[in-house]
């Protein structure tokens, strides 16, 4: 097995100042389906290196956020400030392209392709080919590929996933699916990360793998994550900011701490067992 | 665990290269010849016309996993483009086939953005009755406009390809189709194409323009039916619009179901098998398209996914297990999933 290069290579990652204002502003977004309000009065800030948590009981609308964040919802209400930027009027892409990556909760992997074109895939715009150089092999493409195949495996072994690049990615176990998908958001160079319950279907010990995976990831890329998450040893774990949502609204925020002894939290969410945290 | 032997890219492409002028310089002497007969000529110039059909008609299908049902439109503007400017052009005649050929492609292109765009907002049966639509709008502008295209009853004198080049001119054609798509498809923008096909909110939030893409895929499958379409012309000297009606699309389509959908070497054995056989099975004409449907049908319940599915045949991956192969050896790793140009292509 040929040495990794370390992670990031140098040049792969933008300058990212840590002091400037936060990455990520929501203020008072909200979104209507026909006469249902989703979410409502929705605010949020996340600073330029945090993992934060959005939990919430089912149909609380945390997916439901994720989505407006990346505008595969537009939004009725309210505004995204991302890096001080206002989105509004992007697409899906482009708001990809400004720095927000995304996985899923019904994981959307390229199943049919290998896991390093899924990874490829997400390096798309790293590679600057034009179509002409693709079409006729000109030097250009074969150096770009070549690039961001090591890329890929770099990325890769982040979750050493990196000998599985030749396999089709739907045959892979569900947790590597996962894994997967978090690796082909990182591809796209994001500066903030939703991870949309990136442990369900994990075990303990894959959990807890996950955990160290996540800081891992934020204290090399130095980008923001924020994930939803049912498994609250995760969450209670790793998130420096947790926000409960529920019936569209936002009903507490505050540190891991804070929260698990916030009345109106466990009368929402945790219920009534004290203690017993896994709803 | 000894290393697994590969062949360097350079030989890979010496390989192929070789082994595609052999065919081309073979063929082009059998046919030149007159060894064989004309109907069998013509079947052989026929079957290079269905496989840049088919094969182009997969970009589509296979890779970006849309249906269009009016791929007969794209070659019907091809081969009129072509025959006009043959017609009313006076250049030296191998320039002339080639500007021919790539105005063709150019014209064709053109009307594949013009139906791609508004693709980009259907999907499925939607996008099939569309371009099913748009199929039969451009046969009836062909039939209605007599003073360009000789309306109903067609197009006739188009400059023939001479006997001696016609294999040459369309099996270069099939070949430089084939590494087109091939490289393509192997490129980032290939693979956006088939993030498409795969999940396209995925594809979205990789930050793939999804909209660019879709009108590239049908750019560029469009553009290579033109020039089948032009190889028609200049190959029957006759064009009648009757030619390109639905059927026709319907018939290239079944060749891209029939070898698997996203596999060029199984568009290019459906094309050759569905292009040879009703030809061949003419001396039972009785039972022709009973075999014909037959065959569909037994292939679709043996094998849904097509002969191929999404298997693509190479040989450089091929040479490679075999020089690789030691008997009682344990199953190798998979070896690189690329697949050299057109290696396929020769039959």
């Amino acid at each position: 097995m040929s040495k990794m290069v370390p992670i990031p290579s140098p040049g792969m990652l933008p300058e990212r100042d840590a002091d400037k204002a936060p990455i990520l502003e929501v203020r008072r977004l909200g979104i209507d389906f026909g006469g249902l309000t989703a979410v409502d009065d929705f605010n949020l800030t996340i600073g330029r290196t945090e993992i934060d948590g959005l939990i919430g009981p089912n149909g609380a609308g945390k997916t439901t956020v994720f989505n407006l964040l990346t505008k595969v919802y537009q939004p009725t209400r309210g505004t995204i400030l991302l890096d001080g930027k206002d989105t509004a009027g992007m697409n899906t892409q482009q708001i990809n392209r400004a720095g927000i990556a995304r996985t899923f909760q019904n994981i959307r992997l390229f199943r049919n392709l290998t896991v390093e074109e899924n990874v490829l895939i997400g390096l798309h715009h790293e590679m600057d080919y034009r179509s002409v150089s693709a079409l006729l092999r000109l030097p250009d493409y074969w150096r770009a590929e070549r690039i961001a195949k090591n890329r890929a495996a770099e990325l890769l072994s982040i979750f050493d996933m990196q000998d599985l690049r030749y396999a089709q990615a739907g045959s892979l176990p569900y947790g590597a699916q996962r894994r997967l998908e978090i690796v082909r958001a990182l591809a796209t160079n994001p500066s903030l990360l939703l991870l949309d319950e990136p442990a369900a279907g994990m075990n303990p010990s894959e959990t807890a793998e996950l955990m160290e995976n996540i800081r891992k990831i934020r204290d090399t890329f130095e980008i923001a994550i924020m994930l939803i998450e049912h498994d609250m040893n995760l969450v209670m774990g790793i998130c420096e900011g947790i926000a409960v949502l529920n019936y569209g609204r936002i009903i507490a925020r505050g540190t891991p701490d804070e929260i698990s002894h916030n009345p109106a939290v466990i009368e929402a969410y945790l219920g009534k067992k004290d203690g017993e945290p896994n709803a | 665990m000894d290393k697994v032997k590969k062949i360097p890219v350079p030989a890979r492409y010496a390989i192929n290269t070789l082994l595609l002028a052999a065919f081309l310089l073979i063929g082009n002497t059998v046919i030149a010849s007159g060894s064989v007969s004309r109907a069998q000529s013509s079947i052989v110039l026929q079957i290079g016309i269905y496989i840049i059909l088919a094969v182009s008609l997969n970009v589509v299908t296979g890779y970006l996993g849309q249906l269009p049902l009016g791929h007969a439109g794209f070659m019907a503007v091809g081969a009129y483009a072509g025959a006009i400017f043959w017609k009313s052009c006076t250049l030296p005649r191998p320039l002339a086939v080639i500007l021919g050929l790539v105005l063709a492609g150019i014209v064709a292109a053109i009307f594949g953005v013009i139906i791609g765009v508004p693709a980009l907002r259907l999907k499925g049966d939607y996008l099939a009755i569309i371009t099913l639509g748009f199929g039969e709008i451009i046969r009836v502008i062909i039939i209605n406009l007599p003073d360009i295209t000789g309306g109903t009853p067609g197009l006739s004198d188009i400059p023939k390809f001479a006997k001696s080049t016609s294999f040459l001119v369309v099996f270069l054609c099939v070949i430089i189709t084939c590494f087109a798509i091939h490289t393509l498809m192997h490129s980032r923008h290939g693979r956006a194409i088939l993030s498409i096909r795969e999940n396209e909110i995925a594809a979205e939030s990789c930050g793939i323009n999804t909209t660019y893409y879709k009108v590239m895929a049908f750019a560029f499958s469009a553009f290579f039916a033109g020039i089948a379409g032009a190889l028609y012309a200049g190959n029957q000297g006759l064009l009648v619009p009757g030619t390109f009606d639905f059927m026709q699309s319907i018939n290239i389509l079944v060749m891209v179901v029939l070898g698997g959908m996203g596999s060029m070497s199984g568009s290019i054995i459906a094309a050759t098998v569905l292009t040879a056989l009703p030809l061949m099975l003419q001396s039972f004409s009785k039972y022709r398209m009973i075999i014909y449907s037959l065959l569909l049908i037994v292939v679709m319940i043996f094998k849904p996914s097509g002969l191929m599915g999404m298997y693509d045949f190479s040989l450089s991956r091929l040479l490679e297990k075999l020089i690789n192969w030691k008997p009682g050896a344990k199953k190798k790793k998979p070896c690189d999933p690329e697949q050299p140009e057109g290696g396929a292509s020769h039959e």
